[in-house]
């Protein structure tokens, strides 16, 4: 009676097995690397902020105050997507509970047969047909599934991802099933932004310069001038490196989207034509494709990260208190703690162990009337109901005690 | 001893999987059958409606397909790329997916009908014969589990059963 076994509630991000980081109670889920996603977030707030302090008020007079508004908004759209595909679910995949894993075991030992001592099994290959194509599917030893198709693990985050296309550091996450399409309109909508921003930093020059003449323009206008550590040189020097580095990463993406490739599947070449294996999801067409992405489904997260799971964990304390068993204090307040505490515990057991028990203990309270605890037992569907249940036994405590 | 407790009475507290959660506690859980997916027309969730021999002696097979080909149907349903799902996700894209802060998906509204249509069958069909389905988002949409349950031991067959049908008779 000394060693309890507690049941603590916990969410179940809490137990997964892994290597993420959990913000906000489980809503936010990321890798645990999160530098260069830090680093990307000031980069782009950085050189907005410094377009829209010292550029967005000349070109809003001088031209339409419609470009910072349009900025503005490209950039809160920009930041929306980038926290979304930090923020989500890639399309972790959750691991083998401890029977699946056994069950998968058993099926890939009837494969393989009897292997003898000293060879090494086959490996753990499994083919499907997909629209008429073999493709394999590989078994996952840390998850111990055999993948989905498309699916890959991602030794960063030791997870396996669904239609897994990248571990992005950029935006701190693994870039799946869940965020694809989220990544993509960040790319394109950063790369709207960096030509957008780009554009009207050359627009102001030019505009000063017609005023007030080239080189004028270079030394008064903080920033543009090459040699003068200002942030208008910032934002045009940072502009134009990304711009070239988002916009290819937009174009290979949009081209990756029109065959209904991932990057994992590029890089390895799996539908690169030889051995005529050619890429069984795409549809053919490059605009049903898009569509798929794009506008497909939008895909639930299967981890449950904010479910609440048991967690047991065995103090020793005293017996449980009788606050740990409310129906049977709620239901019988007259009573003795003793008395409905006695028939509860033996009831955790199988109801035959019940029985004898509560006629124990019915014993011990009421000695002289030995011959009540038979006949209420007896006929269990007249007055008594089944004894399945903790409130029914304290249904029949109180019977007893009432004829007693 | 005490452990047992509080699962109890989360049953009492959970009165919709009340009867579930009694032929959980009541009997002992003799084997699981994992039904596996259907990949064979792309990476779309769907089943195989293969009839797993475990199950032989317990349910009838033409039982066991119908769940499992409506379950498929419903998943297509959540999964059909069409005129609806375009409108979603341009909707959707056009705020910035902040719309989904305030609408269901319709991938959920089909989740919800999932688990409703799951443990409609749970209680009429499965139930009964022992058997129990786990919503295959449970377990990563990999596979629909079916747990096999058994009386206890040879003497505690008949209270086994007895508690079963109590359950369900309430």
């Amino acid at each position: 009676m000394s060693a309890v076994m507690i049941t603590k509630k916990v969410r179940k991000w809490e137990k997964l097995p892994g290597k993420n980081t959990f913000c906000c109670d489980g809503r936010v889920m990321m890798a645990r690397q999160k530098g260069v996603f830090y680093l990307t977030l000031f980069l782009i707030v950085g050189t907005c902020s410094l377009f829209f302090a010292f550029e967005c008020p000349y070109l809003a007079v001088h031209l339409s105050p419609a470009i910072p508004v349009f900025a503005v908004v490209l950039f809160l759209f920009v930041i929306a997507m980038l926290l979304r595909t930090s923020f989500s679910d890639p399309g972790v995949l959750p691991r083998a509970l401890p029977e699946e894993a056994t069950f998968i075991e058993m099926e890939i030992e009837a494969a393989n047969g009897n292997v003898p001592a000293g060879q090494r099994p086959p490996p753990r290959i499994r083919n499907v047909q997909i629209n008429n194509q073999i493709v394999k599917l590989k078994y996952c030893y840390t998850c111990k599934i055999f993948r989905p198709p498309r699916a890959s693990h991602c030794s960063i985050c030791d997870n396996c991802v669904d239609r897994f296309d990248h571990h992005c550091p950029w935006v701190g996450n693994c870039v799946g099933k869940r965020n694809y399409r989220y990544f993509y309109l960040f790319t394109l909508s950063l790369s709207l932004l960096t030509i957008y921003i780009f554009t009207f930093d050359i627009v102001h020059v030019v505009m000063r310069s017609v005023d007030n003449g080239f080189l004028k323009t270079l030394k008064e206008t903080p920033g543009t001038y090459p040699f003068n550590h200002s942030p208008k040189k910032t934002t045009v020097l940072v502009c134009f490196f990304t711009l070239w580095s988002v916009v290819g990463l937009t174009g290979f993406h949009t081209y990756l989207i029109s065959l209904n490739q991932t990057t994992n599947e590029d890089i390895k070449g799996s539908w690169s034509g030889k051995n005529r294996v050619q890429n069984p999801y795409s549809h053919k067409n490059i605009i049903k494709n898009c569509c798929e992405v794009l506008c497909g489904p939008t895909y639930p997260s299967v981890l449950d990260r904010r479910g609440m799971m048991q967690e047991d964990s065995s103090v020793s304390a005293t017996p449980a208190a009788p606050s740990s068993s409310p129906s049977s204090s709620s239901s019988n307040p007259v009573t003795q703690t003793t008395k409905t505490t006695a028939p509860l515990i033996p009831n955790e057991h199988t109801p035959e162990d019940a029985k004898p028990s509560i006629a124990a203990s019915a014993e011990k309270s009421c000695s002289p009337k030995e011959e009540l605890p038979p006949d209420s037992e007896l006929p269990p569907d007249s007055k008594v109901p089944p004894l399945a249940s903790p409130e029914t036994d304290a249904e029949a405590s109180i019977i007893k005690d009432k004829t007693h | 001893m005490q452990g047992l407790v509080p699962t109890a009475t989360d049953g009492n507290m959970a009165t919709e999987f009340h009867n579930l959660q009694e032929l959980r506690h009541s009997a002992s859980l003799a084997n699981k059958v994992f039904i596996q997916r259907d990949y064979s027309e792309g990476t779309t969730c769907k089943f195989q409606t293969k009839f797993p021999s475990e199950l032989e002696s317990r349910i009838e097979r033409t039982l066991f397909e119908d769940t499992v080909k409506t379950l498929n149907n419903y998943y297509a349903e959540a999964e059909k790329i069409g005129g609806q799902s375009y409108l979603e996700g341009c909707l959707a894209c056009a705020t910035a997916y902040l719309i989904f802060l305030c609408m269901e998906t319709r991938y959920e509204k089909v989740l919800k009908k999932i688990a409703k249509y799951i443990q409609e069958q749970n209680e009429k069909i499965y139930a009964p014969r022992g058997l129990l389905i786990t919503d295959p988002i449970e377990r990563g949409m990999r596979v629909i589990e079916i747990s096999i349950y058994e009386d206890r031991g040879s003497s505690g067959s008949s209270s086994g059963s007895s508690s079963v049908s109590g359950s369900t008779a309430r």
